[in-house]
């Protein structure tokens, strides 16, 4: 198990190579002049060149792209041109946000997902089968910011249940910062209160952002489970005497799952975009609405680090994935030796 | 045809196939449907914000513009947007799936790897950036949403003709003297029509969603221009009282998108007999 | 004598489907004696898979509820669908390398059998299972517990179904064709293995198949099944040396010691939706009479505990059949 898990990791290793490049070519492609823009409006074209030297702008491409490779092998990514602090630092700030985001939006959208999925199987053509049918295609053809301006509409402005926008209460504040899980760090310093206060602004965001994997969570266990319904090892079960909840929750499940943890992976993706929308509407201190500053102001430094942070999560979670199938199915580990 | 009738016979795909059509039917004669059609362009700040009424069923927006005529007009740019990037899109990812799938080898694995490397940046970001780098407009919009799109018909063209490459007809040609080439384009293409043009009709769905996001966040269309993204984007300085406004421009991407992916799914039913035995 | 262990008395299966609706089984009677082998034969398609599905209570979808009676050690199963006989009824699948789950350890899957049908702890079934791989020679049964179903061969396999068939201390054993998965030396060994556990152990057999060499080496008694009616039944001897009913000595003549098919046997078997009326062998009999059309030909007890669904079992069969 543990060689397969350092397998994956190395085959890992190219495609994150080769994103470093991308985001090379990326950031020197994009318009502006990043040390005009540093230094401002009123600035000489002396200043302007004093900055480009300072970061390195006027050296030839190729050292550049050295010395990009060797920054962000080390994990520094400079500073950002719009901020002027580091940018590894504001990320660092920033991704427990999004993390956060996306975990609460991946959880819900499995430990939904799957009961639906299950149920919909067992009741195959029932009218719960159709609605988890109508729910799993209209989920993917929801535009997220869409769903979430409706939600807004009805759950924070009409109802005024849940807050409109943010990660906290201005009044209730963050708590000590730990783990920048806000969930977390508010259970660690003891205040409920805190958590409660977070847990009510987490629901819109993620709810809006679980859909579109609830839908696909949910498609295919139902397609799994149905699947795995026909095979030989069911019926011997049955006629074995299983019991009919552990056949249809373990045995078939587990098999079924399969295919859904591959999905998960594939959402992952699907769930950092959605999150960039998701996160400007709600004001939601992450990546996402750091990534569209940095495009919108040609901070190509902050850009390249989200890029390559998100990047670097993509793979760990695909490796991840890897390593989950290969728990549930211990087929997989050894054919792919 | 054989493959229209099993669609055909599946309703939930029939329905699918009945909304692209009728929003191609109001794509072509948008301006003769459209109740008003200079509403594309002109403001009437008079009857700003009005909810829906006989007069306009959908009310009006903050502009006092018709939303009714504007969903209308708005179809036909979400289409275009659709067809050319998925077109352009095809253009770029089948040439590269097909010769990377057709010889093993260094321009093969590279190919590849490029094609990963694209797919492990989210489509999103990735079409932001070159977005923004093109210079924000729909124009820019669609050749970013192209650039992010080709590595899904990059990978599955890949996986049909590397399928089809270790198919006995192939040998059998190769066997009798046929031209690569003629094999390729002749015998391996059409085999993986089916699969390129699934995956092209839910492209044109993910397509309609990712430029409704970009107008939304300002990278794509430009006012006036009545696009769905956008309005929902101009809706939001007026909740909560003018709901209606971000809510039918909202339904229509929800309906046009709905349509496609039915329609997908149907396709790929009636395209893999395996699937289709086992839905039943 | 004591009571039989399993009586199938006028078992009817019906099935509803988009396709029509089909008698699988029409008034099937099959008894099988404390201790008794017997074997059930017939083509692809005559309802021995359903017959097995029944008395196992995991008829499919779309079946109505079965006419007759199953009883099992004297009590009806049929109305609680078998689940008071589980456990006391071991089951050998047909299919050893389909009828494991992939995902979970061999062992595991035996053990939740166990678990819920046989008495004891964990710790006592896990021993017990043990003893059982031993006695099904599989090597190394300890470490047998915790390999996965693909770690094992298919013979192998085979056995783990067995002891998993053994597993709960059964009085009958029902196996369904369980050596067509397998090649022919380990075809024979897995027989051998059933055989001496059947006869050691003083159980009960139910032997499906549709091989007659097969069913000379295991069974003592045999019903042939035709379309779902019993065509003819008795001691496997005697039904082989000497057949009645059309159908098996058609059967028989085509192959004498190894009928696998129909070969030269005009036309088949018809499907079960579109079943003809009165016997359903008449459209391929060759001494077919006016009578066959109209009426289902009654079993005719025969002496020797034979019994045949035919009125004209004595008459000659013509020289030539077929063309």
């Amino acid at each position: 198990m543990a060689r397969y898990v350092l397998r994956r990791l190395l085959l890992a290793l190219p495609a994150l190579f080769g994103l470093v490049i991308l985001t090379f070519v990326l950031s020197r492609v994009i318009p502006g002049d990043p040390a005009a823009t540093l230094a401002g409006d009123g600035a000489t074209p002396a200043q302007i060149a004093e900055l480009r030297a300072q970061y390195g702008l006027d050296r030839p491409i190729l050292e550049q792209a050295v010395i990009h490779v060797r920054q962000v092998l080390t994990g520094d990514f400079g500073r950002s041109i719009f901020s002027g602090r580091p940018v590894a630092e504001e990320i660092a700030q920033r991704l427990p946000a999004t993390l956060e985001l996306t975990f609460a939006a991946l959880f819900l959208a499995t430990f939904l997902g799957i009961p639906l999925g299950l149920v919909a199987a067992l009741n195959h053509n029932g009218p719960v089968d159709h609605l988890v049918r109508l729910l799993s295609v209209g989920g993917l053809a929801i535009a997220s910011f869409w769903l979430a301006i409706m939600l807004q509409l009805v759950f924070s402005m009409d109802l005024d249940v849940l807050p409109l926008r943010g990660r906290v209460d201005v009044a209730t504040g963050l708590p000590p910062r730990v783990t920048g899980f806000v969930l977390v760090d508010s259970l660690v310093a003891g205040r409920p209160d805190m958590f409660m206060d977070a847990l009510r602004h987490l629901a819109l965001p993620a709810i809006t952002l679980s859909l579109p994997g609830l839908a696909t969570i949910a498609r295919f266990t139902r397609s799994g489970v149905l699947e795995t319904l026909q095979k030989d090892f069911v019926l011997y079960a049955r006629a074995a005497g299983y019991g009919r909840i552990r056949l249809a929750a373990i045995y078939v499940l587990r098999n079924a799952v399969t295919l859904v943890v591959t999905q998960v992976g594939l959402l992952f993706g699907a769930l950092i975009s959605g999150a960039v929308a998701v996160e400007a509407i709600f004001d939601w201190p992450g990546l996402g609405t750091y990534a569209v500053q940095a495009i919108l102001s040609a901070d190509y430094k902050a850009l390249l680090a989200v890029t390559m942070v998100v990047g670097v999560v993509y793979a760990v979670v695909n490796v991840t994935v890897d390593v989950a199938q290969a728990l549930i199915d211990p087929r997989v580990a050894e054919d792919a030796r | 045809m054989n493959a229209l009738r099993l669609l055909l016979r599946d309703p939930v795909a029939t329905f699918g196939l009945a909304i692209v059509l009728l929003a191609v039917v109001v794509a072509i004669f948008a301006p003769w449907l459209a109740p008003y059609p200079d509403d594309a362009f002109e403001s009437h700040l008079l009857r700003r914000l009005r909810p829906p009424s006989a007069e306009h069923p959908f009310g009006t927006d903050n502009l006092g513009r018709d939303i009714l005529s504007r969903v209308i007009l708005g179809t036909r740019n979400a289409l275009l947007v659709a067809v050319s990037v998925v077109v352009a899109a095809m253009a770029i990812g089948v040439p590269i799936g097909l010769a990377a799938g057709w010889r093993e080898g260094w321009l093969s694995e590279t190919l590849m790897r490029v094609t990963d490397v694209f797919l492990a940046v989210p489509q999103l970001i990735l079409a932001l950036a070159l977005g923004q780098l093109l210079a924000p407009g729909i124009a820019a919009a669609m050749v970013a949403l192209a650039l992010t799109y080709w590595p899904f018909f990059a990978r599955t063209v890949f996986a049909e003709t590397r399928r089809l490459r270790s198919a006995l007809f192939v040998d059998a040609l190769a066997g009798i003297g046929a031209r690569p080439s003629r094999i390729l384009f002749l015998h391996v293409l059409p085999n993986a029509a089916p699969a390129v043009l699934v995956r092209a009709t839910i492209g044109m769905g993910f397509t309609i969603l990712t430029a409704a996001i970009l107008g939304f966040l300002g990278v794509g269309a430009a006012p006036p221009s009545p696009d769905w993204g956008l309005a929902v984007s101009e809706a939001r300085q007026h909740l909560p009282e003018a709901w209606w406004f971000p809510t039918f421009p909202g339904l229509a991407i929800l309906l046009l998108v709905l349509g496609f992916n039915l329609l997908g799914d149907g396709l790929r039913d009636a395209a893999d007999p395996r699937l289709r035995r086992s839905r039943r | 004598m004591s009571a039989p262990v399993l009586a199938v008395e006028g078992l009817g299966v019906r099935l509803r489907s988009d396709r029509g609706i089909a008698d699988i089984l029409d008034d099937v009677s099959i008894t099988v004696p404390r201790g008794g082998t017997v074997g059930v034969v017939g083509e692809s398609g005559c309802g021995k898979s359903t017959l097995l599905r029944a008395i196992l209570g995991i008829l499919p979808r779309g079946a109505e509820p079965p006419k007759g009676r199953i009883l099992f050690e004297g009590r009806d199963i049929l109305p609680d669908r078998a689940a008071s006989a589980r456990g006391r009824i071991g089951f050998v699948p047909q299919d050893p390398y389909l009828s494991l789950n992939p995902v979970f350890r061999a062992g595991d899957q035996i053990l939740e059998i166990m678990r819920r049908h046989a008495r004891g702890s964990r710790a006592e079934h896990k021993r017990r299972l043990v003893e059982l791989f031993r006695a099904v020679q599989l090597p190394d049964p300890e470490a047998a517990l915790r390999k996965y179903p693909h770690q094992f061969s298919g013979g192998q396999r085979q056995r783990l179904l067995i002891a998993a068939a053994m597993s709960c201390d059964p009085a009958l054993i029902i196996a369904d064709e369980p050596t067509t998965a397998l090649d022919v030396t380990t075809q024979r060994e897995i027989l051998a293995l059933l055989r001496g556990l059947v006869v050691e152990r003083g159980l009960s057999l139910l032997f499906v198949t549709h091989d007659f060499g097969v069913l000379a080496n295991l069974c003592a008694e045999v019903t042939v099944l035709y379309a779902g009616r019993v065509a003819e039944a008795g001691p496997t001897r005697d039904v082989l040396d000497a057949p009645r009913h059309p159908y098996t000595r058609l059967l028989l003549a085509c192959h004498p010691d190894r009928a696998t098919d129909l070969l030269g046997i005009p036309g088949t078997v018809p499907a079960a939706t579109a079943q003809p009326g009165g016997c359903r062998f008449h459209p391929r009999c060759p001494i077919i009479h006016s009578g066959c059309v109209v009426e289902p030909p009654p079993l005719l007890p025969l002496p020797g505990d034979r019994a045949v669904a035919c009125p004209w079992h004595a008459d000659p069969l013509p020289e030539t059949i077929g063309g």
